[in-house]
C-alpha cells in the first residue's frame, strides 16, 4: 500500500504544499448479537480506503477515498490540496505543527488468539450458552449478548518521511439481563454495560472474562432488584466499582484534558471545557490520592487507547495529568502543542477511519491504584454508612465538563462496614473538581481493571472511537446520592 | 469499476446481477449506499477542519433455509464482489434456522396506490446543493465570522453539504432506489460567560440562511452574558423546537412491534391508553414536505404513514415484516392496535426491528409564537437547545440532562437575562401532558435526536434538579 501514499504524497507536493501525510487503511470487523435464544445479527464488515491531510496556504485540507487507482487517489490529493487552499480564505494564522522526528517502524497488537481464527460457529455457541444461562432464571425477560472482533491494518506515510506500519486488534464481548415486571424494567450486565469489555487483545479476552460462569448471578440480580428499596437520597459516602470510575474518568477528566475542547475547537458540538490553561499546575483536581495519566503505551495494558504511533505518527507516551492532586497535563496535538508551551505533541491523535480526519482523542486514561494493599471488602469494612454502586446505566454532562450526574445500575447499602441491603436505581451528581477532591481512598492493584470503551463520540462529522480507563474501586466523601428522582 | 462518482440505480443493477451470478443461496439481497460529504468546520472565527469524502458500501445478505447473515465492503471489483457474497454465505450456513425469517420481500406496488395508501415521495435532490465547492463553503463560513466580528464574539461551528444514494435489489425482483442531497449550518457564537447556538439543515440549501442563524445565536449570546444564579426547582419551560427535538426522540425507539415483543418499551401494555396531553398527536410520515429521507425501508417495504398517538392517546406502533407476523402470535396481540408491516423495519438481520424516523407533531388550532409563549408567562426559563440526555429510568421514560448556549429567565411577559445552566431529570409522559402552548411545527435538527417537524413547546412543571456552574 506503500505506493499507494506515495501516489498521493508526490502529487500533494507538486502543488505547493507544505505538509501531506497520508493513511492508507484496511479495517475488518465481525459482529455477533443474540436475543432471547436466537442470533439477533451477524455481519462481517471489511472497508478498505485512503485519505490525504495537507497545509497549503498555512491551513489544512483532507479528503477520502475508497479507491485506490492512482488516478482516484491523485484525485482525492488534489481535492485535498484545493480544499486547503478555500481553508486558508478564513483563517487567522498559519498551523504550526511541532516537530516530530519522522519514524520508520513496523508495530501490531499483541495478541494469542486470532479472533477471526475461531469460527462463527463457536462464537454463536458461547453467546447462546450464556443466552440460555440468563433465561434460565425465573423473571427475566430479555436477554442480549455480543461479541465483536476488529483489525485495522494502517500505512502512515508523511511528506517529513515517516513509514509506519500499524496493525490493531481489538476485542469485546458483553451481555444484559433485563426483567420487565409492573411498572419497572431493571437490568444487568457483565462485564460492563454497553457492550461488555473491550480491550487490545486477540480471543484470549473471552477466556479470561468467564463469561457464562457469571450468567446466572448476573440474571438474578436484575430480577432481585424489582424486591429491592429504592436508593436514599442525599449526602452520602459512596463507594464505585472500577468500571463505573472508569466512566467517570471518562467523562469528568477524559474530556476535559482534551487541548482543542480548552482551544475553542469542539465549542459547536462536544463543547468546551473548564479547565482553561492558567489551570495547568495551579489547580487542586483532586485529593492527594488522585493520580491520573494517559497512557497510550503497550507497557500500560492492552487498552482500547494502546497503540505504538498515533495518526500523526507519534510514537506512544504516558503524560502525568493530575499527580497527587495537582492537575499536570493535556492531550495534545502537532498542531496544539505550543499553545501549552511544549515542544511535542503528546500523540494523542487518532481517527476512527480512513475517511475521517485525525483529532485529539483519549487515550487510556487512568487513575493509578492505591500503592498501599487494600482490597474492596476491606474497604467496605472500613465505611460507616455509604452507598456502593456498580455498572452504569446512564451518564451526562455539561459541555464544559463541570455538572455530572450518572446512574448505575445496582447498588448496595454499606452500614457499620457490611452490606446491608440491595438498592435499585442508584444515582450520584455533583461538580468534576468537589468529587475528585472527595475522594480519600483508592483500592490497590490488584482491585484494577483497564476497562475499554469502544463509544466515545465527538467531532463533526462525528467519529465514534475506543478508549481505555483504568481504575480500582474509591471511596467518595459527602456525595449527592440519588438525585436523579429528586422532585419525581 | 474504478472511480465513479455516484453510483445510478443502472450501476447498482448491473452490481446485482453479478452478484447473483456469484449466489448460490436460496436468496440474495444487496444493499448500497454511498455518496459524497464535505464538511468545513471553523472555531475561534476561522476555518481549522476542512474535509471531503466518497465512498461506496455493497451489503449483501444470504438465506438458506431459513438461516441468514449479512457481509459488507466497499471493494466492487470482481473479487471482491465474489468474495462478499461467499462471506455472506459463509456466515449464514453456520446460523441456527430462524423460524420468524420470511421468504424476502417482493416488488411493492407503484407509490400512491399501495395498500393503505403508500405516500408520493416528494424529489430531495438538488442539483445546486450536490455542486456545492469547498470554496462557496469557505464563503459561508466567512459571513457567519463577520457577524461574530460585528457583535465582538467568537463564532465556531460547521458548513456541510453533500450528495447521498440508498438502493436495495432482491433475488424477487424487488429494486428500489433513493438519491438525496443534504446542506446543513450550525452555529455557536461564544461571549466571555455566554453563548448563543441555532442549525438548520435541509436537501435544499438555498432553504438553509447561514447569516440569519448566525444574527440570531450573536443575539443569544449577547443576551443570556452575566448569567444569573437561579436556583434548580419546577419551572414553567418554553422548549424552542430543536429542544423539544432532542428530548421527544428518546421515546421513538419504544413505538416498534420488537420493544414491545422484548418488554423493553414504555408502551408495553399501554398501547390505547391517554399517556400524554389531548393537544399531543403524532404522526410518522416520510412524505412530509419538510422531510428527508427514502420511501423504503432495510428490506425494500414502502414507508406508510402511521399515527403513533392521537389527541394524547398512543394509538399504535410500526412494523417490521417479520416483527408483524411475530406480534400477530403474541399475547399481545389484542392489545397493540393495527399489526401489519407498515415498512419501518431495519436491514436485517438485526436485534432492534423498526423504528418511526420521519416523526412530525401535528399542528394545533391555536398555535403561538416563542414570543406569544414568552409574552404570557409570568415566571418561566427559555431553553434554546438540550444537551447530554439520557435516560435515566425506562419504563416512565425519566430523562437527564443539560439546557445548552442560550438559556434565560422570563418574568412578567418578558426574557429578563441569561441565567446558569440547569440539569433535569423528567418524565417525557409528564413533559407531554404538561404542554400549555405549541408553536407551528418546522423541520429542526439538534445532536441528540433525529431530524423531525416539532413545535415549540411551552410546558408547566418542568423539573430542574441542578444548577451548573456557567
Amino acid at each position: 500500500m506503500k505506493y499507494v501514499a506515495n501516489w498521493a504524497l508526490n502529487a500533494a507536493a507538486q502543488r505547493g504544499t507544505t505538509y501531506a501525510d497520508v493513511r492508507v487503511i484496511a479495517h475488518r470487523n465481525r459482529a455477533l448479537t443474540t436475543k432471547n435464544g436466537k442470533v439477533g445479527s451477524a455481519l462481517d464488515t471489511e472497508s478498505v480506503g485512503m485519505n490525504v491531510r495537507v497545509i497549503a496556504d498555512g491551513a489544512w485540507g483532507f479528503a477520502a477515498s475508497a479507491e485506490l487507482g492512482r488516478g482516484a487517489v491523485e484525485k482525492t490529493a488534489v481535492a485535498a490540496v484545493a480544499i486547503a487552499r478555500a481553508s486558508a480564505r478564513v483563517k487567522r494564522e498559519d498551523v504550526r505543527l511541532a516537530p516530530e522526528k519522522p519514524a520508520v517502524a513496523e508495530w501490531s497488537t499483541p495478541y494469542k488468539i486470532d479472533p477471526f481464527s475461531v469460527s462463527v460457529e463457536q462464537n454463536i455457541e458461547l453467546l447462546l450458552q450464556i443466552d440460555a444461562e440468563l433465561r434460565a432464571v425465573s423473571g427475566i425477560t430479555l436477554a442480549e449478548t455480543n461479541l465483536n472482533f476488529n483489525r485495522e491494518e494502517q500505512w502512515f506515510l508523511s511528506s517529513e518521511g515517516a513509514d509506519i506500519h500499524q496493525t490493531k486488534l481489538s476485542t469485546g464481548a458483553g451481555y444484559a439481563a433485563y426483567a420487565f415486571a409492573g411498572n419497572e424494567i431493571q437490568k444487568r450486565s457483565y462485564p460492563n454495560s454497553f457492550g461488555g469489555q473491550w480491550q487490545n487483545k486477540g480471543y484470549e479476552l473471552i477466556q479470561e472474562l468467564d463469561l457464562v460462569g457469571n450468567a446466572r448471578r448476573i440474571a438474578e440480580e436484575a430480577v432481585a432488584l424489582h424486591k429491592a428499596d429504592q436508593c436514599p437520597e442525599g449526602k452520602l459516602d459512596l463507594i464505585l466499582d472500577s468500571s463505573q470510575l472508569g466512566l467517570q474518568i471518562h467523562e469528568s477528566v477524559g474530556h476535559p484534558i482534551e487541548l482543542d475542547r480548552v482551544l475553542g475547537m469542539e465549542a459547536n458540538f462536544a463543547g468546551t471545557s473548564f479547565l482553561t490553561m492558567d489551570k495547568l499546575r495551579t489547580l487542586r483536581y483532586g485529593s492527594d490520592l488522585v493520580n491520573v495519566v494517559a497512557d497510550a503505551r503497550q507497557e500500560h495494558g492492552p487498552g482500547l487507547g494502546t497503540f505504538g504511533f498515533d495518526d500523526e505518527g507519534v510514537e506512544a507516551q504516558c503524560t502525568p495529568i493530575i499527580s497527587n492532586g495537582l492537575f499536570t497535563g493535556y492531550l495534545s496535538s502537532r498542531e496544539t502543542a505550543h499553545t501549552i508551551s511544549l515542544t511535542r505533541s503528546g500523540g494523542t491523535v487518532r481517527a476512527e477511519a480512513w475517511n475521517r480526519l485525525p483529532m485529539i482523542r483519549m487515550t487510556n486514561i487512568s487513575l493509578l491504584p492505591g500503592e498501599k494493599p487494600l482490597t474492596l471488602e476491606q474497604l467496605i469494612a472500613s465505611t460507616e454508612h455509604a452507598v456502593l454502586m456498580q455498572t452504569n446505566r446512564s451518564w451526562s454532562i455539561d459541555d464544559k465538563r463541570y455538572n455530572f450526574q450518572f446512574g448505575c445500575e445496582i447498588g448496595w447499602e454499606i452500614k457499620h462496614g457490611k452490606r446491608v441491603r440491595v438498592v435499585k436505581n442508584p444515582s450520584y451528581s455533583g461538580i468534576t473538581t468537589e468529587f475528585w477532591n472527595s475522594l480519600d481512598a483508592i483500592c490497590s492493584r490488584d482491585e484494577w481493571t483497564l476497562w475499554g470503551t469502544p463509544n466515545c463520540g465527538k467531532g463533526q462529522p462525528q467519529q465514534v472511537m475506543g478508549t481505555g480507563h483504568g481504575a480500582s474501586p474509591s471511596r467518595f466523601r459527602g456525595i449527592k446520592v440519588g438525585s436523579a428522582f429528586q422532585g419525581s | 469499476m474504478t472511480e465513479f462518482w455516484m453510483l445510478t440505480k443502472e450501476q447498482a443493477g448491473s452490481i446485482f446481477d453479478r452478484v447473483r451470478k456469484f449466489s448460490s443461496a436460496d436468496e440474495v439481497e444487496v444493499l448500497f449506499s454511498g455518496g459524497r460529504f464535505a464538511l468545513t468546520r471553523f472555531a475561534n472565527n476561522a476555518i481549522h477542519q476542512n474535509v471531503a469524502e466518497e465512498n461506496h458500501v455493497i451489503s449483501v445478505r444470504s438465506i438458506f433455509s431459513g438461516r441468514t447473515a449479512r457481509a459488507v465492503t466497499n471493494k466492487f471489483d470482481e473479487d471482491s464482489l465474489r468474495q462478499v457474497v461467499v462471506a455472506s454465505e459463509t456466515l449464514s450456513k453456520v446460523q441456527h434456522p430462524d423460524p420468524d425469517l420470511l421468504p424476502m420481500a417482493n416488488a411493492p406496488e407503484p407509490a400512491g396506490v399501495g395498500h393503505g395508501g403508500t405516500p408520493l415521495v416528494p424529489s430531495r435532490y438538488s442539483k445546486e446543493t450536490a455542486e456545492i465547492t469547498p470554496e462557496a463553503r469557505a464563503e459561508g463560513v466567512g459571513k457567519i465570522v463577520g457577524v461574530a466580528h460585528r457583535h465582538s464574539l467568537t463564532a465556531a461551528g460547521v458548513y456541510s453539504s453533500g450528495e447521498t444514494f440508498e438502493g436495495i435489489f432482491n433475488s424477487r425482483g424487488l429494486s428500489e432506489w433513493h438519491t438525496q442531497t443534504s446542506a446543513e449550518v450550525s452555529i455557536t457564537m461564544l461571549a466571555a460567560d455566554s453563548s448563543g447556538w441555532q442549525k438548520a439543515n435541509s436537501p435544499d440549501a438555498s432553504k438553509v440562511d447561514p447569516l440569519m442563524l448566525a444574527e440570531v445565536a450573536a443575539k443569544k449570546a449577547a443576551d443570556s452574558a452575566q448569567p444569573r444564579d437561579i436556583p434548580a426547582g419546577k419551572y414553567t419551560v418554553i422548549l424552542e423546537p430543536a429542544a423539544v427535538l432532542d428530548i421527544v426522540g428518546f421515546m421513538f425507539g419504544d413505538y416498534s412491534g420488537m420493544a414491545i415483543l422484548d418488554q423493553r418499551s414504555f408502551l408495553t401494555g399501554r398501547i390505547g391508553q391517554k399517556l400524554f396531553g389531548e393537544n399531543i398527536t403524532i404522526w410518522d410520515d416520510v412524505a412530509h414536505p419538510l422531510h428527508s429521507g427514502s420511501a423504503f425501508d432495510g428490506e425494500g417495504v414502502r414507508r406508510r404513514r402511521i399515527e403513533l398517538v392521537e389527541n394524547g392517546v398512543v394509538k399504535r406502533v410500526v412494523y417490521a415484516r417479520a416483527t408483524a407476523e411475530r406480534m400477530k402470535r403474541s399475547e399481545h396481540k389484542d392489545k397493540v392496535g393495527p399489526i401489519e408491516a407498515t415498512g419501518h423495519g431495519f436491514p436485517l438481520p438485526n436485534e432492534m426491528g423498526e423504528m418511526p424516523l420521519n416523526i412530525v407533531f401535528a399542528p394545533v388550532d391555536n398555535p403561538q409564537t416563542v414570543e406569544q409563549m414568552i409574552a404570557s408567562t409570568e415566571r418561566g426559563i427559555l431553553v434554546t437547545r438540550l444537551w447530554y440526555i439520557r435516560e435515566v429510568e425506562p419504563f416512565e421514560k425519566m430523562l437527564t440532562g443539560m439546557t445548552r448556549d442560550g438559556t434565560f429567565l422570563v418574568e412578567n411577559g418578558r426574557v429578563q437575562a441569561g441565567v446558569r445552566n440547569f440539569r433535569f431529570n423528567e418524565s417525557l409522559m409528564h413533559m407531554l401532558s404538561n404542554v400549555e402552548a405549541m408553536s407551528q411545527p418546522v423541520r429542526s435538527c439538534g445532536e441528540e435526536s433525529f431530524d423531525m417537524v416539532v413545535p415549540a413547546m411551552k410546558v408547566r412543571d418542568f423539573n430542574f434538579t441542578e444548577v451548573t456552574k456557567f
